[in-house]
């Protein structure tokens, strides 16, 4: 009998895989949005390309938090069977692309964070996690590289690219604050030698993106105030909407395979 | 003013087409040489080129948006991860035409922007709608399928860089064909909303990709010359025939059926198909397609959008390269 929905078992390194997971899916489908539309065809491919890299990186983790479950829950039930609230990515990544700048700069945030993120998570004490890190750290390297480029040649480009990318960068700042966020769940794992301290990474960020930032003739905000709750399924009102894009065909046929 | 820019490609020297050069041409085209960007080449040779490299460019590009309409919809993370591959593939693929296509002197922006004006065509397949999940299956299966008819010969066309470019081009195009071919495997295996799914994507395809190769040969105005100058080396009904014999056992492998109940084998073993209705191929190339106003618009909306961010980085290089010019001054 085919299910609307599936229940997850959130232990602490299931819960912690999917967050992950749930980050790279959101993102990689946000980027594919921008198929056929980019300002010019290398960046489409480009855009793709990262879009790719993040759908591998999803998969990879959705496999691996059904092997920690141990239900017969696998990639597709997590990505196509869930809903809002059992979603656990970071808000940052749910935002709408809205104009090249905005996508750029949400773009920038995240692969700046991920980048230190998956190069710290190469030591850890579970191998699987490890072995994904090692392969997810090459891509976000190049992500990096890519939206750090793009976010100099706005932001020292012309007046009106100089001001979306600023406007970009003011929108979206409050959503940085819950990539260093830690919760009960994931001490555990910290103590473990499993996962590692987000917040330990905040200060490498703040330097990258601070450099770069500067280096584009642009400015963080002042307002430090951060927006949280997509770690536990509190989303803004925009995943919704994705999600209804994304699952519409599972949703429409329940128990069909493709 | 674009005519005059396709015009400038022939150079000053255009006007001594003597007799001689064109016999040593064409020798060279007899004697199965590649013809290279420096080569002396007739006039009507380049522009017959730049027309068809430059559509075919435009055709991959167009293409994308056709299945990019279900990469957000695609039904699982393996299927969503195949089809973001395949179309920035076809992204790919109209780089490298356009590349090929500058190689006889216009530029990718004046080829661009003769497609964005309606004044330079791409395949008349693009102006049909993917309404269902198993519309990707077909066109992979079907619509790639013709693609490759179409290009395998292209891959020996007298033009050096345009042969070289089909040759990539086709390598990853026949992995796209069954990706697309294991779609509809997989739906006609599957429920009866599924298998219907994919018989109505048959239903609606075929007749367009058959139009795919082009008007009959009896009307087809390219052919001759095409063909003396080994552009072209088979002719539109040749390849559509191979074509429909080479679907129609995997549409019976399928268990679906053609929409040609006319259709029946000959006792040389070919299929002989239904007349094709040509009034719709010729109401889709001029405009008049279901698709086409959505098409044209959607490439020109991304081209408006983006012009800040052109604008911006091309600013950007300027800058960087006189801060460059003043520090090597100081």
């Amino acid at each position: 009998m085919a299910v609307a929905s599936i229940q997850v078992s959130e232990t602490p390194l299931v819960l912690y895989t999917l967050r992950r997971a749930d980050d790279a899916l959101i993102l990689g489908h946000r980027l594919s949005e921008w198929c056929g539309h980019a300002p010019m065809m290398e960046e489409d491919m480009a855009l793709a390309n990262m879009g790719l890299d993040l759908l591998g990186q999803a998969r990879e983790l959705y496999a691996y938090a059904a092997k920690v479950e141990g239900r017969d829950n696998d990639e597709d039930k997590f990505a196509y069977l869930r809903d809002v609230r059992q979603y656990r990515n970071l808000l940052l990544l749910e935002q709408p692309n809205g104009d090249f700048a905005r996508t750029m700069v949400r773009q920038f945030f995240y692969a700046a964070f991920a980048d230190l993120y998956w190069r710290a998570m190469m030591q850890s004490s579970d191998p699987t996690l490890a072995a994904i890190a090692a392969k997810s750290e090459k891509e976000s390297a190049y992500h990096v590289r890519h939206s750090s480029e793009w976010m100099v040649r706005l932001g020292d480009g012309t007046e009106e690219s100089h001001r979306r990318a600023q406007s970009a960068i003011d929108d979206l700042w409050a959503y940085t604050g819950e990539m260093f966020h830690l919760d009960d769940s994931e001490r555990g794992l910290i103590d473990a030698g499993i996962a590692i301290d987000p917040a330990k990474l905040h200060a490498p960020w703040l330097k990258t993106v601070s450099g770069v930032v500067n280096e584009a003739t642009l400015a963080l905000p002042d307002n430090n105030w951060m927006q949280q709750g997509g770690r536990d399924g509190r989303h803004s009102e925009h995943l919704g909407h994705l999600l209804s894009e994304l699952q519409s065909l599972p949703r429409t046929f329940p128990g069909a395979t493709w | 003013m674009y005519t005059q820019a396709l015009n400038t490609s022939d150079g000053d020297n255009s006007h001594i087409e003597d007799a001689a050069r064109s016999a040593n041409f064409q020798a060279r085209i007899d004697a199965d040489e590649r013809i290279e960007p420096n080569d002396w080449m007739p006039a009507a040779y380049r522009k017959t080129l730049t027309r068809q490299i430059s559509q075919h460019a435009h055709s991959e590009i167009v293409g994308m948006l056709p299945e990019g309409n279900w990469i957000t919809r695609a039904p699982s993370l393996r299927r969503k991860a195949a089809l973001l591959a395949k179309v920035q593939d076809e992204c790919g693929h109209g780089l490298y035409l356009y590349a090929a296509a500058e190689t006889l002197g216009t530029s990718r922006e004046e080829l661009v922007d003769l497609m964005l004006a309606g004044k330079s065509r791409y395949s008349s397949i693009f102006n049909y709608p993917t309404l269902t999940w198993a519309d990707i299956g077909a066109i992979g299966w079907l619509v790639d399928g013709a693609a490759i008819m179409n290009q395998i010969p292209l891959c020996r066309c007298s033009y050096g860089p345009y042969a070289r470019a089909m040759i990539r081009v086709c390598k990853e195009e026949s992995f796209h064909q069954r990706q697309g071919f294991e779609i509809m495997v997989t739906l006609s295996k599957g429920t009866e909303e599924q298998k219907a799914m994919a018989q109505s994507a048959l239903d609606r395809w075929w007749w367009p990709v058959l139009m795919m190769f082009g008007p009959p040969d009896k009307a087809s105005q390219h052919s001759d010359t095409s063909t003396k100058w080994k552009i072209k080396r088979f002719s539109n009904d040749e390849l559509r025939q191979k074509f429909v014999d080479a679907t129609v056992p995997q549409a019976q492998f399928l268990g679906l059926t053609i929409p040609d109940p006319g259709m029946k084998q000959n006792a040389n073993g070919n299929w002989e198909y239904s007349a094709i209705d040509w009034e719709e191929f010729n109401q889709v190339l001029a405009g008049n397609g279901p698709c086409n106003r959505d098409r044209l618009a959607a490439r020109r909306k991304a081209h408006d959008d983006g012009a800040w961010v052109r604008e911006a980085a091309t600013a950007y290089a300027e800058k960087r390269k006189q801060r460059q010019h003043a520090q090597a001054a100081e």
